[in-house]
């Protein structure tokens, strides 16, 4: 009896040993992206929680700031307005996005492609920089205004107070909806639609009872995506000089007031319920309806020719569509080159002298933004792979929570994040004695948390797409755990983490909410900053508009090189299953 | 029972009628999918399209559908050309290979879709998806949804939610594909009853020739676009009017050579008389109608040359041979009967053919 005993705890034992080990070390990460989550993410936003719910200057639980919140006409007009400007946007989005995603995906397009890839534009360039410049287009003095008002003698105010913010907005996240509708629509079987015909069903009736109940999910995720960005937008409201929405409210308390004053704390919490309630309704919308991969094998679709008048009509309407996507684009660059340009459809006249001083003067914006982006990017990764490996290869309780938590951060508004750094970090002081609140590596680490969830996806797909199997026949041929990680996993998840890398980088150098709260002196701004200044005065708006040209460039440059990697890896994969 | 009422007065009210296909023709681009096909389909008749993947077969049951955009050419229903019509003006009942049940309606909505754009009055419909459901045994399934039922329940629903309309015409595109193999014959056994029962016109896609002999009146056997041949299961297996008809219904063997007169000189070393068959039509005979003996054995006296025995395949009920003879691999079937000794690979034979079993075929 002993010796069984003896003999089975000595076997025992050796098997959880090795486990342990294998353990200690998994643990030992885990404990690292749970402490940076907790100090970079959870402190900060429980901070400024607590702070909304504490008595000013005392620790005392009160609810007298929600009341005062209540109280108050502008905050109450500003949280109106947010929901009004987000859910306009999502419609002009929406106007926006159906038509192409619809024409595209079901008819004979010439130029659907070119329509996919200008659709994507707008994300490359951040709405506040296109806010400014489409004023001189749509603006009440503007071009387009002033050419009205020659011709019929009307003004239409496009972007007289939230009318600016909802276009601006509209045209720049109409993407999200045609990217993620398009797909849906992509993955329809064919055969659902048809079947509907073949029982006498066609036209719009087609559309309302089966082609739109399908794509529901795709088109809830971008509409609940586009709703979220625009009601946490910051920077746009500000430059279109739209104080009374609730972004720009908590900021201007915190910046005007100081970090003392409650309210900024207050709005910032009804800021995250507004975020985790859209979200929260676009899952609960969406729950248990994914259809997209019900029922295969229909094929692609037959698309289907447009009559003549139709034709006529869909290509005017795409022709429209794509000239309000490009406006601000089209805009700034005459911007950047004008000497003066104002109270006429076009610039006066041209000039390099804008490109000159930018980088002359603001060769530093340029160079900090490259590097915070680049160890935003980096963070980002790690911590993204990190968390996947738990997630995906290790047993360690809480893994998914982990992945959870980062993943929250998507709630967070970069404004709130930015407000609770201030507050969490103001008073730690650094060796120098300056506030860790105000070094630059905080802004780096803000925009790496900002953009961890994105990564964290694209890093998960990378190590996802590597089943067990590859790495247990590299084994099986006699590679070491060492030489299959070296041979097999890290070349296979290459493109993966690249993508992350440039997705984090391209977004992480013209994110601007956080970081206005952050950069303390000009020496440390990034880029998105400096254009913000730049653009809040006439005389800067050259310079500012060949910031922008230059943002522009470098995201640019960001998504096309993360396309020819995800398009690579694609190709890589594809060939490796052989069909 | 439940058959007669779903297809009498006071069920839904089906009625047979014919199909015909006048001169089809449908390309993509260079690609000739469907190159004048002609078909008249009987009432009531049982009819499959069969042959390889990209023969055209889907191509014209779309066309009969009216999703083929591409197609010229006539299609009439009971003898009204529909050529014209959208597909949903039709009145032809497609069952999609993949069952396109719609996963955000329930089973019961599924049925009542087609019946709701006919505007039928709300107790119609009540009445026709009870019936249609019950017919196909999943009246109890009425609310549940697609993507709770199994692969047969959801094909049983997208065939209910067709026969609900009381379509002309029933068009099945590989309807068994998505089944696994048990449950193949199984559904084939019902598909035909329930066919015969409803007495409704009906036109089967299919690459499989087991499905379409056993659950089909005639075949129509398509190859490049082209029909080949059209006829019952036994016609076409007996009478197969060419190679290609001989080959993809069950094995045939083909003996090269070359003609020389009233006679075709094989490369075996055997002479047959040419009869009557055209100057390029080759001998082709099936593993059955021939026999094998030791090879001294000059008993038989038809045609028969000496061969290897190169590959042995047991089958149960058979013993199949694959006998070298000049360049030829020749398929020879025998009966196995338990005990009876076997050839062995490398065994030296006989093969004696049977001349009125000799099929002349062209290409």
């Amino acid at each position: 009896m002993t010796a069984v005993e003896f003999g089975s705890g000595g076997k025992g034992a050796a098997a959880p040993r090795a486990a342990f080990r294998a353990g200690w070390g998994q643990l030992a990460i885990g404990l690292l992206v749970l402490a940076f989550l907790l100090v970079f993410l959870v402190w900060p936003v429980a901070t400024v929680i607590w702070v909304a719910f504490t008595e000013k200057g005392s620790s005392s639980f009160t609810l007298t700031n929600f009341a005062d919140f209540a109280r108050t006409d502008l905050f109450i007009r500003s949280l109106w307005n947010s929901f009004y400007a987000s859910a306009m946007a999502v419609v002009g989005a929406s106007m926006l996005a159906l038509p192409l995603a619809y024409l595209t995906t079901r008819y004979v397009f010439r130029g659907a492609k070119l329509v996919q890839v200008l659709g994507f534009l707008p994300l490359i360039m951040p709405p506040f920089v296109g806010a400014v410049a489409l004023q001189l287009f749509f603006g009440r003095n503007g071009s387009v205004n002033l050419l009205l008002d020659d011709w019929i003698g009307i003004k239409i105010p496009f972007m007289e107070g939230l009318n600016g913010v909802i276009f601006v907005q509209s045209i720049h996240y109409f993407p999200f909806i045609l990217v993620n509708l398009t797909t849906a629509l992509q993955n329809l079987d064919r055969s659902m639609e048809e079947a509907a015909q073949n029982l006498g069903s066609h036209g719009f009736r087609l559309f309302r009872r089966i082609v739109f109940p399908l794509a529901l999910p795709g088109y809830v995720a971008g509409a609940s995506l586009v709703f979220v960005k625009v009601f946490d937008d910051l920077a746009t409201p500000l430059l279109l000089n739209v104080k009374d929405m609730l972004a720009p409210q908590a900021y201007l308390r915190v910046t005007s007031i100081g970090i003392a004053d409650p309210m900024g704390y207050v709005i910032s919490v009804v800021l995250i319920v507004a975020s985790v309630a859209a979200m929260w309704a676009s899952s609960l919308a969406t729950r248990n309806i994914d259809y997209a991969t019900l029922q295969r094998g229909g094929g692609g679709h037959a698309k289907r020719e447009l009559k003549s008048l139709s034709a006529v009509l869909a290509y005017a309407l795409v022709f429209v569509i794509i000239a309000l996507v490009l406006a601000p684009h089209v805009a700034l660059l005459l911007l950047s080159f004008a000497t003066v340009w104002s109270f006429s459809p076009l610039p006066d006249g041209f000039t390099v002298a804008h490109y000159v001083r930018v980088f002359s003067d603001s060769a530093g914006l340029i160079k900090n933004t490259l590097l915070y982006a680049t160890l935003a990017g980096l963070i980002d990764i790690i911590v993204g792979t990190a968390i996947s490996y738990l997630v995906l290869r290790s047993k360690i309780a809480g893994a998914r929570a982990l992945d959870l938590l980062a993943t929250a951060a998507l709630a967070v508004p970069g404004v709130v994040l930015g407000i609770g750094y201030l507050r969490a970090f103001y008073d730690i002081r650094l060796w120098d004695g300056t506030s860790l609140a105000s070094a630059w590596i905080v802004i780096v680490i803000a925009l790496a948390i900002r953009r961890l969830p994105y990564a964290l996806r694209a890093c998960y797909a990378a190590l996802q797409q590597i089943s067990a199997s590859l790495e247990e026949a590299a084994e099986n041929l006699g590679a070491t755990k060492g030489a299959t990680i070296r041979r097999i996993v890290i070349p296979l998840m290459t493109g993966g983490l690249v993508a992350g890398f440039v997705t984090s980088f391209a977004t992480a150098a013209v994110e601007l909410s956080a970081t206005l709260m952050l950069v303390q002196t000009d020496a440390n701004a990034p880029l998105a900053y400096g254009l913000y200044v730049f653009m809040q005065s006439a005389s800067g708006r050259g310079p500012g508009a060949a910031l922008g040209v230059i943002a522009v460039l470098i995201v640019a440059v960001g998504v096309v090189v993360s396309q020819r990697v995800a398009e690579r890896t694609r190709r890589i994969d594809n060939g490796s299953l052989g069909n | 029972m439940e058959a007669l009422a779903f297809g009498g007065a006071s069920g839904i009210g089906l009625k047979a009628v014919d199909l015909q296909i006048e001169n089809v023709s449908a390309a993509f681009g260079d690609h000739v999918v469907l190159d004048g096909i002609n078909l008249l389909i009987q009432p009531g008749e049982f009819f499959a399209l069969l042959g390889p993947s990209g023969c055209g077969k889907t191509t014209l049951l779309r066309t009969i559908a009216g999703f083929a955009t591409t197609s010229r050419g006539n299609v009439l229903v009971g003898g009204q050309n529909v050529s014209a019509l959208p597909p949903w003006r039709r009145d032809v009942g497609m069952v999609f290979q993949s069952y396109a049940l719609w996963p955000h309606m329930t089973v019961g909505r599924n049925v009542a879709f087609g019946l709701e754009e006919r505007r039928l009055p709300r107790a119609e419909i009540k009445r026709r998806v009870d019936l249609a459901l019950t017919f196909v045994g999943l009246n109890k399934e009425i609310d549940r949804y697609p993507s709770q039922l199994s692969g047969g329940q959801q094909q049983r629903v997208a065939l209910a939610r067709t026969l609900a309309v009381a379509p002309k015409v029933l068009l099945l595109d590989e309807p068994l594909s998505n089944l696994d193999a048990k449950l193949r014959v199984r559904v084939r056994r019902e598909l035909r009853a329930l066919q015969k029962s409803l007495g409704l016109t009906t036109i089967i896609v299919t690459h499989d020739q087991d499905e379409a002999n056993t659950i089909c009146d005639r075949i129509a056997v398509m190859n490049e676009g082209r029909v080949q041949q059209v006829g019952t299961p036994t016609e076409l297996y007996e009478r197969p009017a060419n190679l290609f008809v001989a080959q993809f219904l069950g094995m045939a063997n083909v003996l090269s050579g070359r003609a020389n007169g009233a006679v075709f000189e094989s490369s075996v070393g055997v002479t047959l008389d040419r009869g009557t068959a055209a100057d390029r039509a080759v001998p082709v005979f099936r593993p059955q109608d021939a026999t094998l003996a030791p090879p001294d054995d000059t008993t038989e006296r038809g045609p028969s040359f000496a061969g290897i025995v190169d590959e042995r395949e047991f089958l149960g009920s058979a013993v199949r041979y694959g006998v070298r003879a000049a360049s030829n691999l020749l398929w020879v079937e025998a009966p196995f009967h338990s005990g009876a000794p076997l050839k062995e690979v490398g065994e030296a034979v006989r093969v004696n053919l049977c001349p009125d079993r000799i099929m002349w075929l062209d290409h």
